[in-house]
């Protein structure tokens, strides 16, 4: 399964970034190989609907799933429109998320209910 | 002649200015208009008979799947992140959404027609002798700017400005402000002598003055509290203070109670008239 992680820097060992749309970066990890590639997030400048420019981001590149910290409701909508599951993270590094997604530690945000994720939706949609 | 009324800070009696300059003018073929759209509050002054109601709002876009192949060049487009194609499907989000019509015109399959999104109303009818008309945006919409737009356009289109036209602007010095005063021959600045009243005054002079460039003039309300720090920068700046209205306890009994100030106190009434007499000089130099 191809994922993307939101990290405060382009690098597998950095610390997650909490944020989704102006997340700092994205790495990309294939979790059956291990094999991993990071791009800069172009979207954290932008001066409104980031979440959905990044989810946008995200989506091309074919991932099936994201972490993040939160998920805002245009970043929720675009990512629910593109079949990408969204689980919440509160910590840790990269690497570490990796493992907890694996090892099934992570919650999923329930696309029906909507019960979680929605902490850190900092744009607001403007 | 159009006088936009604006202020900088808020609260610092643009309406206060307006309405009671609109009724000691009593200009024959007059109009009103309150462009302050977030709340528009001259009518608790004017009490005008509103007999005409529209809906407004921007247009947005609306795509037909059918014709759609999911290109993406819309949201390339989009300088807003409005919409957004993932996979085979595209969202639009109008809460976004510029109404700019630059997804549409780019659509190489012509899948994309536009919609009016309803954000606020125009609302108008005659207030005495006064043409009234307000603008009121929906609860929860963040646009001013549009409603302003077609505020302006439709009142001036039904009443061409022949006579005089007085413009209630919102605080501030961005996009709504700017909206609001264009076009208008000279701009009246209310501001209250303290730090907090020169510290927006000052922005919103720039704004309007330097680069719209539109004459403005200064009403100094509530004078005799704060401290000599605007009239020193008028004077520094060259801007004309055309009145000054004393902190007057009688002026915010009459307010409270939606009485314009010229009605509760007649003296009044000969003030604003000099007012207009000299906004009609500045106009003319």
């Amino acid at each position: 399964m191809k994922i993307a992680i939101s990290a405060t820097a382009s690098d597998i060992n950095s610390p997650f970034d909490p944020r989704f749309g102006r997340g700092a970066s994205f790495v990309f990890v294939d979790t059956e190989t291990g094999k991993w590639e990071t791009y800069p997030n172009t979207a954290v400048s932008a001066s409104g609907g980031a979440g959905i420019q990044t989810a946008q981001f995200v989506a091309k590149h074919g991932v099936q799933a994201v972490v993040s910290g939160g998920f805002g409701p245009n970043a929720f909508a675009t990512l629910n429109a593109a079949g990408i599951k969204m689980f919440v993270a509160r910590d840790g590094t990269v690497q570490e998320l990796v493992k907890k997604l694996k090892a099934g530690e992570l919650q999923e945000v329930d696309a029906a209910k909507r019960t979680v994720g929605l902490r850190h939706a900092r744009g607001g949609g403007r | 002649m159009i006088i936009a009324v604006a202020s900088g800070k808020g609260g610092t009696g643009k309406t206060t200015v307006a309405v009671n300059l609109a009724l000691a003018a009593n200009s024959a073929n007059s109009l009103f208009l309150d462009c302050d759209v977030e709340e528009p509050n001259a009518a608790l002054f004017l009490h005008p008979t509103l007999e005409h109601r529209k809906e407004v709002g921007i247009l947005i876009p609306q795509v037909d799947e059918a014709k759609c192949t999911a290109c993406g060049r819309c949201a390339e487009v989009c300088q807003f992140n409005a919409i957004a194609v993932v996979g085979q499907k595209v969202l639009v989000f109008p809460e976004l959404c510029h109404g700019c019509g630059s997804c549409t015109l780019n659509c190489p399959e012509e899948a994309i027609t536009e919609v009016l999104n309803v954000t606020g109303v125009l609302e108008s009818g005659p207030a005495g002798a006064i043409q009234f008309w307000q603008g009121v945006m929906d609860v929860g919409q963040a646009m001013a700017t549009p409603i302003i737009h077609q505020l302006k356009t439709r009142s001036l289109e039904v009443q061409p400005p022949d006579g005089l036209a007085i413009i209630d602007v919102s605080p501030g010095a961005a996009c709504p402000v700017v909206e609001a005063v264009h076009g208008a021959d000279f701009c009246l600045m209310v501001t209250e002598p303290t730090p907090f009243g020169l510290h927006d005054l000052r922005i919103a002079v720039e704004v309007i003055r330097d680069e719209l460039h539109i004459p403005v003039g200064i009403v100094v309300n509530r004078e005799g509290v704060g401290d000599s720090g605007v009239d020193e920068y008028c004077a520094a700046e060259g801007v004309p203070i055309l009145m000054r209205i004393p902190l007057d306890r009688r002026i915010a009994e009459a307010h409270s109670e939606g009485v314009p100030v010229v009605e509760a106190l007649p003296e009044y009434r000969a003030k604003f008239i000099t007012l207009y007499g000299r906004i009609q000089e500045e106009v003319a130099k």
